[in-house]
């Protein structure tokens, strides 16, 4: 007499309903992996709006030479590094090792923007720290800085024998940062090779 | 007589210290404007115009080297006679679209512009589920279901008469 209470496979509303109570959770879930991405992201780092466009025109003294005037033609001929510097600026002081070592062991062309700055402490800090500029523009008001789109120091972009920007780094420049920019410095290179 | 002479020398530090200040707090530069609409129009651009070195502040806000070299190059421009639009362009052209705090509708700014449309939707379609549920329980019975329940009924009055 008693009845077996009888099991029945889910119908099509069930399912829905229960699809429907992991929904909130799967949102959460795309949301969280969502937000992890971005942990560590450097909001500082922003795409240059002038990569793949030419080095802006400026005309500038240089920093050692006051009476030398350089020009965005200065930089070309082979691919470059546009290394933009202040001696008021930490971060420049802890990159500049690096600079000089990929100067002078890899041969890597690296000019400089000495940005906001003064001429006197900047030669004192070359003399002290050693130059891996081919030469420096002097930039004290920050106006080829503009052009460059330059927000702060250091900043360094990387062009090509045409005066390309090809890329550019915000921040420092070191053992971390630069390979993937040493990569696209060396592919640069050999196409100027083959070409001549 | 010495009294009052310290009194007087109180009263300058003080009048020096409030000056001070309050210079404190001024605008860090001023600027010269050939028209007074030129000054309205160097308002308007400093505050929709975001400074790219510290990101929650416009240019008028901020006190860091870029946004005074830029509120400059705005002065600049608005010298030379160039449009507000003219000046965005030069901006946006160097600092991209980051510069604006009213980033135009386009591929790279879909997301931006886009997400809370798409977050609102998802809320009113939850709202919606919410709101459904009586209704959807009470269709969720097909036939065969119904005649199960109008058996369990029958039996369970037919045991209660039994017991009776």
């Amino acid at each position: 007499m008693a009845h077996q209470p009888q099991s029945t496979p889910p119908t099509g509303p069930a399912t829905r309903q229960r699809l429907l109570l992991v929904l909130p959770m799967l949102l959460a879930f795309a949301l969280g992996l969502f937000l992890y991405h971005g942990i560590g992201k450097d909001p500082n780092a922003m795409q240059s709006s002038l990569i793949g466009s030419q080095v802006p025109q400026f005309a500038g003294e240089t920093l050692l030479a006051p009476i030398t005037t350089v020009t965005q033609a200065n930089l070309l001929g082979q691919p470059a590094l546009v290394n933009v510097w202040a001696t008021w600026c930490p971060t420049c002081r802890a990159e500049h090792e690096f600079l000089n070592q990929i100067a002078s062991q890899e041969g890597v062309r690296i000019f400089g923007v000495n940005y906001h700055d003064q001429r006197a402490s900047a030669q004192q800090w070359l003399l002290e720290l050693g130059n891996p500029y081919v030469f420096s523009v002097f930039d004290p008001k920050g106006v080829v800085g503009i052009e460059l789109g330059v927000v702060g120091a250091p900043e360094t972009y990387l062009i090509d024998a045409q005066g390309k920007i090809i890329d550019k780094l915000t921040g420092e420049l070191n053992e971390r940062t630069w390979p993937p920019l040493r990569d696209q410095y060396l592919a640069l290179q050999a196409g100027v090779d083959n070409a001549q | 007589m010495r009294n009052s002479m310290c009194f007087g020398l109180v009263k300058a530090l003080m009048l020096m210290l409030l000056l001070a200040s309050s210079m404190s707090f001024a605008s860090i530069e001023t600027y010269q404007f050939a028209q007074p609409e030129m000054a309205q129009r160097f308002n308007d651009l400093t505050t929709v115009l975001r400074c790219p070195k510290c990101q929650n502040q416009n240019l008028a806000d901020s006190d860091s080297i870029i946004a005074k070299d830029l509120r400059a190059q705005v002065h600049n421009l608005l010298g030379q006679g160039q449009t507000n639009d003219q000046i965005t362009d030069f901006m946006v052209q160097r600092y991209g679209d980051f510069i604006l705090y009213d980033p135009p509708f386009k591929r790279s700014t879909l997301v931006m512009w886009l997400a809370p449309i798409g977050l609102l939707l998802i809320g009113l379609s939850v709202l919606w589920f919410l709101g459904r549920k009586p209704a959807a329980q009470a269709a969720m019975l097909t036939p065969d279901e119904q005649q199960q329940v109008n058996n369990l009924l029958d039996s369970d009055q037919q045991l209660d008469i039994h017991h009776d």
